[in-house]
């Protein structure tokens, strides 16, 4: 892939992400659709009693504390992109220095 | 010796890390306690026989070229990492990508179905994100059709000799957005009010919608790694029967 395209493409990912939040902002709250699924089930069937109830909140049963959760949140995505990039390194380094020896 | 230790606990290392951290976000697989006990079996029964199979076919991909280890690493990881980005969207709530479709199309749909079990797992237990109960609706929607339609969709893009990368990216979005259907699908089994197609629409206008500029961008970036690894990580990739056609197998174990 050329180097243009690959910049064309980065620039349209980042369009794709900040349009809708710039458009919306202050507009729309945007929870999760996860939430707003749980809304229809309710009205689909008011009387469902969800018959168990997440890990975490047993350890937590006035909800995961914001802050925790960010931590979380954090942690995962540092990971993955640390064994991601790890992996994208060894790869570039690896063709890199072949050529030359 | 010593390299091919630590090559060794690259894997290990993940599921540890994954352990520890894999938690996530928040939008959108079926909420724990939200599918009654007889649907949560029927999923997880249905599902079974895709891990098994998936484990069996990691296995046999490692036995062939030692070297793919990280490959397979680097695949599961990146369904983490995009997992964890909950994104805004046009509809004005956020949902995420799931990230399996570089998997599927470098493993195949098997071996991407654990890939997305261990996603799903942690998210259920650390983050109450998804859920125990509803495991195996979870892992049916994201870790198995999403994953047998972007290896679908790869496979027949190259057999038509399409732009290999236009593959990746029609697999990855599709991939992404028939998970979302799926769970709609899921839903409108276990909730028919006004009849199984009118509910399942109803879901399907919640979760599809949010997620169609989701999976342009799980498309893109999808495209973005898939081009670093075909670049550079020749060595990794030269096994792979689903990248280069049969022929390859006989390289690999070479």
């Amino acid at each position: 892939m050329k180097k243009r395209t690959v910049v064309i493409l980065i620039i349209l990912l980042i369009l794709l992400v900040a349009v809708p939040m710039i458009v919306l902002g202050g507009k729309a709250e945007f929870s999760g659709s996860d939430g707003q699924a749980e809304e229809l089930i309710m009205e689909a069937d008011p009387d469902y009693e969800p018959w168990f109830s997440p890990v975490m909140e047993r350890i937590f049963p006035d909800g995961i504390p914001s802050e925790l959760e960010s931590l979380f949140f954090c942690l995962q995505a540092a990971i993955g992109s640390g064994i991601v990039c790890f992996a994208i390194g060894y790869m570039v380094a690896r063709s890199k220095y072949k050529k030359e020896a | 010796m010593k390299k091919y230790l630590k090559i060794k606990y690259i894997p290990v290392f993940v599921l540890l890390l994954v352990f520890a951290a894999g938690l996530p976000s928040g939008a959108m697989h079926i909420m724990e306690g939200f599918l009654q006990p007889v649907y949560c079996i029927a999923w997880g029964v249905v599902c079974v026989p895709f891990i098994v199979l998936g484990i069996r076919s990691i296995k046999k991909i490692i036995d062939r070229d030692r070297k793919t280890i990280m490959l397979i690493a680097m695949c599961a990881a990146f369904a983490f990492v995009l997992s964890s980005f909950k994104i805004p969207s046009v509809t004005g709530s956020c949902s995420h990508p799931t990230g399996v479709g570089l998997g599927a199309i470098f493993f195949g749909p098997m071996a991407t179905s654990v890939f997305g079990l261990i996603v799903l797992l942690f998210q259920a237990i650390l983050l109450a994100h998804g859920g125990i109960t509803t495991l195996g609706a979870n892992v049916f929607s994201m870790a198995i059709a999403g994953p047998i339609v972007s290896y679908a969709v790869f496979r027949l893009v190259k057999k038509l000799n399409g732009n290999a990368y236009v593959g990746v990216f029609l697999a990855a979005a599709l991939g992404d957005l028939v998970t979302y259907c799926v769970t709609s699908i899921q839903l409108g089994i276990a909730y028919p009010s006004g009849g199984f197609l009118a509910a399942t629409a109803k879901f399907l206008a919640v979760f599809a919608v949010t997620q169609i500029p989701l999976a342009i961008a799980e498309g893109i970036v999808t495209v973005l790694i898939y081009n670093l690894v075909v670049k550079y990580g020749k060595e990794e990739i030269k096994s792979l029967d689903v990248i280069y056609g049969k022929k390859s197998d006989k390289q690999g174990e070479s």
